[in-house]
This record gives C-alpha cells, structure tokens and sequence, in this order.
C-alpha cells in the first residue's frame, strides 16, 4: 500500500516537472522579445537591455529554466507585463469562479449521468436504453461553446428567466445557482454524455458477471442485488472517469467562461493569448495542469482504497 | 494446391457497417457533406465575401416573401425574404448558405489534415514504443506528459506561442492528437509481438521493419481506423472552438466557429445566424461519432469505454 502511494506521488512529480518544461521551453521558444513587450512601447534600446537584463532573459536556457522552477517553489509566478501585478494574486482572485463553474458542473454530471447509465444498462434495449444513448451521443458532439450561446438566447433573452452570463456568487446560493445553471448545463453536456455511455458498459459488465447470478439465485431482491452488489462494482470505471472528466470541465471552463463572460482564469488566460503577455499564460496553464494532476493523483489514491486488487499489480 | 483467396478484412469491415442503418445514413450525410464543400465553389450561389448592403440580417426560406408581403401591406422589410439567400444573409449582407459551405471546406480541411498528422506521428511512437522495449518509457512518459493539459489547454499554449493562423491551429489540434494514437496502437502492439505469426515470421529471418511496417501494422488498421474516426469529430469541434475564440481560422475567411462568434452580437435580429452553422458542427460530430462507434463494434470491439 504504502509502496503504491510512493510510487504514485514519485509519478505525479515527474509529470508536473515534464509539463514545467514543456510550458517554460514552449514560450521560450516563441518568437517575439519580451523584453521588448514589457519595456513598452517607444522604449529606448537601452531601456529595452536593462529590462532583459532585469528579467535574466541574457542567460542560457537552462539557467533560465532552473530559475523559473525555483520561483516556482517559492509560490512565485511572476508579473503580469500588462497590469505589472503578481500573477497569483490575479490568479487566486479569478480561480474561486473557474472552480464554481467546474465543480457545479461535475455535480450536475454526476446526479444526471450516472444515473442515466445505470437505467440505461437496467432497461437495455429498451425505449428508454435508445433514448439515453442517443442522447448521450449527441451529448458528447454538441460543441459546449454553441449550446452555451442557444442557451443565453433561448433563457436569458427569448424567456428572460436566467441572466445571460457573469458569475458573482457561489453556486449553492439563490443569485449563484441562477447565475450557474446555464454554463454549468452548456458545460456539462459532454461530460454527462460520458458518464452515461461509461456507467452503462460498467454496469452491463457487472450484471453479466457470476457473482451477481449467485446473489440472484441466492432469493435476494432485485433492487438490493442492483443497488449493493452491481453498483458497488460499476463505480470502480466511472471513478477513473471522474478524474479525467475533471480535466474537460476545466478544460471546457476556459470556454464555457467566454461565452457567458464570467471571469475566471480562463478568460484570464485567453485575455494573456491575445496580449502576448507571455508569463500569464505561462501561469495560467500551468495551474491548470497542476490541477488536473493533481486530481488525477487523487482518483488513483482513492481507487486504491476502492479496489484493493491494484495493490497488487 | 487451392488458391484460397483471403478477404480484405476492411472491406468486409464497410460491407457489415452498411448493414447498420444508422451507420449508413451517417455515412451518407458526410459523403454528401464532403462532396458539397469539395465542389462549394459550383453549388455555393455567391462568394463568401460577396456583400450586398442592401439585404443586411434577412431570413432565409421561412421569412416573409415578397408577394406576400405585398398581400399583407405595411411589412417590416428586415421580416422578407431576399430571393436567392436560402438561409438568409448576415450582418454583411453575405449569403449565409454559401459562407456555410466554404466554412465547411475549412472545418472538414482541419479536421482531416491534424488528425491525419497526428495519425502519422502517433501511429510511428505507438509502433516503436510497443516494439523496442528500451524506448517504451521515454516515449510513452512525453505522450503521460502531454496528456497532463486538459482539453484544448495543449492547443491553446501551442497557439499562444506561433500566433493565431488556420495553419498553427491545424499543428496545435494534431500534436494534441498524437498521445490518443500511440497509447492505442502501443498497447495492440504489445498484444501483437507476443502472437505466434510474428515469432513465426522473425524466425523464417525477417527484419525488424518488415516485421513492424507490415505484419503489425497490418494489423493495427483496425485500431487506427476506429481511432482516427473518432478523432475527426475531435477535430472538427476543436477547430470550430478555437475560431470561435478568436485563435483559430481568422475573418473574412468563413469557418463554422467563427461564424457563430460573429453572430453573437445580432441576437436579437437573427438568432438563425447562430442556429444554422452550430447544426452544421453538430450533425457533421455526430456522424463522425456514430460512425466511430459502429466500427469500433464490428473492428476492435476491445476499444469499448
């Protein structure tokens, strides 16, 4: 057990210092000078060299690098070139609305989705088996940007019901779940899509298997066999799945954060694309790969407790 | 001795996919979608950029038409319909059917050029790494690594550091293609290498590259079809999404995303100007999807989520 954790946690570290490099050395490499962009503009040529030698950009890439992973431990992300402001202040001010938007909508997965693929696997071939798979089909290929905008047209301007974007206040309270349910919906789609097609197989899987034939022709109750042995069992894939999900909504939230102009780190971050503002992306990207990371260390962990077998692979 | 002839495997793969009616209506959706963007410049009825100030935000077929509006008397003349636009024009006065078809040129271009690049690469690391022992980890932890950016996160940076074009977001959706196809084709690989057949042939003295290139290649088709399908409706919203944020296709050139951003503002007036292009993303995802789904089941049932 003990060995297993290590071993994860060692693999965790050598992802996150892999994606480092990657998003140092990709905007390394990016044309452009950044010490021009931050010197401003009509800025002298001498200006321009003391800013990058303020900046350590006369280094080599390596000492650059090595750098940059040291003020990383230190919790230092650098400054904004447009508002000269600490990126994680700016971060942290936008994450909390980022996490909202993400975790509202990993709940409305979760409640809708799993669900779904259970009844679907239960009623198997069925009306209501046809009807949840293609939905969850056309779940999976509605582009969340375009559901988003029907949605602000259809609630928000034709039924004036919903706001039409911004986010305030926390989902579990009355303005932030009126502010929440659309994006939270636009951004669900896929991810309620997937729990669904998964939870089914999981569960097809798991009722076909002997040791629920045994409970069967033990007497017991159909709900009981469904609800404590099949269900128990068919988690063990969707929990993989809740890992990975969580990187879509994230992934999703930069978008979804657009279109209902919500300001979170991923309008943060497409704001830094279209200004060049080089150490913001950088941040941006980089906290949200931590995250996913992170969250993915944390489904393993947790799949361990579930399923004791890994241990001993 | 008997000529046996053997059957493709592929071809007999199509003949079961045209069994599934659905399969086969998918497949004729894009065959016709496919064959309307190729010949656009034949169907569509004007260029993409052709205005006509004249007929700003008009409504397509279901609009008002002239004598009827000549029947009903005082009609709001934004409610009729401008003769020849069958789905309306946009703010630009621009024919909506025809940016849709040179969108979809655009969209579908995309879509198959990054899946076909990440095909290449992912196909080439899957098929090393599975094979050589010795560069299994190296390149299987840089394909862990680039799995860490979630989504469009990948495409984003790399869009972020080239500059916004088709061509960068075309590079930015393949290189985010590549770790789904070397892990897949990895992974039938080492299923592969440890079949009789391959033993049989290194034994009669075949090199490692004939061995790779054709005997496990050969047999990973299967995988890589399923796979590059699948990877087609991917692209085709990545590239849609990217437009619509600003970094991928940029104006006056049509694409599906774009012309939904660019309908935003005209809410109000013409809420069919984002209606129409997002159907077109979406019926062209879900036969990419649905296709994908139906030969994942006849080729390599292994595939199933």
């Amino acid at each position: 057990m003990r060995k297993y954790v290590l071993k994860r946690i060692l693999m965790m570290l050598v992802l996150v210092i892999g994606m480092t490099f990657i998003v140092f050395a990709s905007l390394y490499i990016a044309p452009g000078d950044p010490a021009e962009l931050v010197a401003g503009v009509g800025a002298t040529e001498e200006d321009i060299e003391r800013v990058r030698e303020s900046l350590g950009l006369n280094e080599s890439f390596f000492t650059q690098y090595i750098t940059y992973l040291k003020k990383l431990l230190k919790l230092d992300l650098g400054t904004s070139f447009t508002t000269k402001q600490p990126i994680l202040g700016e971060i942290l001010v936008r994450l909390p609305n980022t996490l909202n938007l993400a975790c509202a909508a990993m709940i409305l997965s979760i409640i809708v989705g799993i669900p779904a693929g259970i009844i679907s696997a239960l009623k198997k071939d069925k009306l209501v088996d046809n009807v949840l798979t293609t939905g969850a089909m056309v779940g999976i290929s509605i582009p969340n940007f375009w559901l988003g905008t029907m949605l602000i047209y259809v609630f928000a301007v034709v039924l004036k019901l919903l706001p039409s974007g911004g986010m305030t206040h926390f989902f579990w309270t009355p303005t932030g779940f009126q502010q929440a349910i659309l994006p939270a919906v636009a951004l669900s789609t896929s991810t309620i899509a997937s729990f669904t097609r998964i939870g089914r197989s999981a569960m097809l899987d798991v009722l076909q298997s002997d040791y629920i034939r045994t409970a069967k022709s033990k007497g017991l109750k159909g709900t009981t066999v469904i609800l404590i042995h099949a269900l128990r069992n068919a988690m063990i894939p969707l929990l993989t799945q809740l890992g990975t999900s969580f990187g879509v909504l994230l992934g999703g939230a930069i978008i979804t954060e657009q279109v209902f102009v919500i300001n979170g780190i991923g309008t943060y971050l497409i704001d830094a694309i279209r200004k060049y503002n080089y150490p913001v992306v950088q941040s941006t990207v980089l906290i949200i790969a931590t995250m996913f990371i992170l969250v993915n260390l944390i489904v393993d962990l947790v799949y361990c407790v579930v399923d004791p077998r890994i241990k001993y692979e | 001795m008997e000529n046996v002839k053997r059957k493709n495997p592929i071809k007999t793969a199509f003949q079961k996919l045209l069994k599934n009616k659905m399969a086969t209506l998918c497949f004729f959706i894009l065959l016709v979608e496919i064959l309307m963007v190729i010949f656009a410049p034949v169907i569509a009825p004007y260029g993409y950029e052709e205005q006509d100030p004249a007929i700003r935000l008009r409504p397509g077929f279901w609009g008002i038409h002239e004598e009827e509006a000549l029947a009903m008397g005082g009609v709001n003349p934004q409610d009729i319909y401008a003769e020849g636009h069958i789905l309306g024009t946009d703010n630009y006065g621009r024919d909506i059917f025809s940016r849709l078809l040179y969108g979809g040129r655009i969209s579908l271009m995309v879509g198959f050029v990054s899946t076909a690049m990440g095909l290449a690469v992912g196909v080439i690391c899957g098929l090393l790494a599975g094979y050589y022992k010795q560069l299994d980890n190296p390149i299987m932890r840089v394909m862990d690594i680039l799995f860490t950016f979630p989504g469009i996160l990948l495409a984003m940076l790399i869009i972020a550091m080239f500059g916004v074009s088709t061509f960068n977001a075309m590079l930015a959706i393949s290189i985010w293609s590549i770790p789904s196809f070397a892990r897949m084709v990895r992974g039938r690989v080492l299923q592969l290498k440890e079949e009789d057949y391959i033993m049989a042939t290194r034994s009669l003295g075949a090199t490692d590259a004939r061995i790779l290139l054709i005997h496990i290649l050969k047999n990973c088709l299967p995988t890589i079809i399923v796979i590059a399908t699948m990877r087609m409706a991917t692209s085709i919203i990545s590239i849609s999404t990217l437009s619509y944020l600003g970094m991928g296709v940029t104006p006056p050139m049509p694409e599906w995303g774009g012309m939904i951003a660019a309908a935003k503002e005209y809410m109000w007036q013409r809420p069919s100007m984002i209606f129409i292009p997002g159907i077109a993303v979406m019926i062209t995802v879900i036969c990419f999807n649905i296709l994908g789904d139906k030969l994942r089941d006849i080729l390599d049932p292994s595939l199933r989520d």
